[in-house]
């Protein structure tokens, strides 16, 4: 689950990096991060399929939901992690902009 | 249990490379060294999205780790170390998943490498058309 949610997210912010107008939102650091994640857990469940065979596919609801819970906290890492740069770096100059004016 | 490890000192490595790499080629722009604008990807950029994807697959895994208590905030950090022969299982772990998941990563930026090479000798938009 943790996989799939992960996998889903590189898929979309891939697509909006596609489809972006300019570079100022970083967005290649989210894709590339999810996407280095989703690669390292795919791995795991390689290993872990090869240890429990057709088991792999039929987890308890209760390991699915918490597996569910960390991807989608994963996800908000991601995003939080990507935020965080984008206004310390402040390409578009926005942060700048806003700390630096002067009341009317 | 810390699978994530391999890819995080894979990480510092390659961070280090890519600046180093960074730095020679501003100086060949900057002394001139460098020959005419190539159409091509600098080493530098490619090995930028070698570290993201190391950086940010560690960091993520790391939190899957605390998550299940694998990682404490306290030493020795890893919950696996106190006991030795959870400390063996979890080198085991290391050398098995920890490389396959570095290996694996690596084997895709290669792809990466070459297919943004491919790309941008061909001309733009020359597919466009074709999916209209």
């Amino acid at each position: 689950m943790t996989l799939l949610i992960t996998v889903f997210a590189a898929v979309i912010s891939t697509v909006v990096w596609y489809n972006r107008k300019d570079d100022n939102m970083k967005l290649g650091i989210l894709l590339f991060m999810y996407w280095g994640a989703s690669i390292m857990w795919l791995v795991d469940a390689i290993y872990e399929y090869a240890e429990l065979h057709e088991e792999y596919f039929t987890p308890a609801a209760a390991d699915m939901l918490n597996d569910a819970f960390l991807g989608l906290s994963v996800v908000a890492l991601g995003l939080v992690i990507w935020v965080v740069r984008l206004l310390i770096t402040d390409p578009k100059g926005s942060v700048h902009r806003a700390l630096t004016r002067k009341k009317a | 249990m810390a699978c994530f490890l391999v890819s995080a000192a894979e990480a510092v490595v390659v961070t280090a490379v890519e600046k180093a790499e960074e730095k020679k080629e501003l100086q060949a722009i900057e002394t001139g060294v460098a020959k005419e604008i190539e159409v091509k990807v600098p080493l530098s950029r490619k090995l930028k999205w070698l570290t993201y994807m190391l950086w940010g697959g560690a960091v993520l895994l790391a939190f899957e780790h605390v998550w299940h208590g694998e990682v404490v905030p306290w030493f020795p950090f890893l919950t696996a170390m106190s006991d030795p022969a959870d400390a063996a299982e979890m080198f085991h772990e290391m050398a098995t998943v920890g490389v396959t998941m570095a290996a694996l990563i690596t084997v895709v930026w290669l792809g990466m490498c070459k297919a943004a090479d491919a790309i941008v000798k061909r001309p733009v938009g020359r597919n466009a058309a074709r999916f209209m």
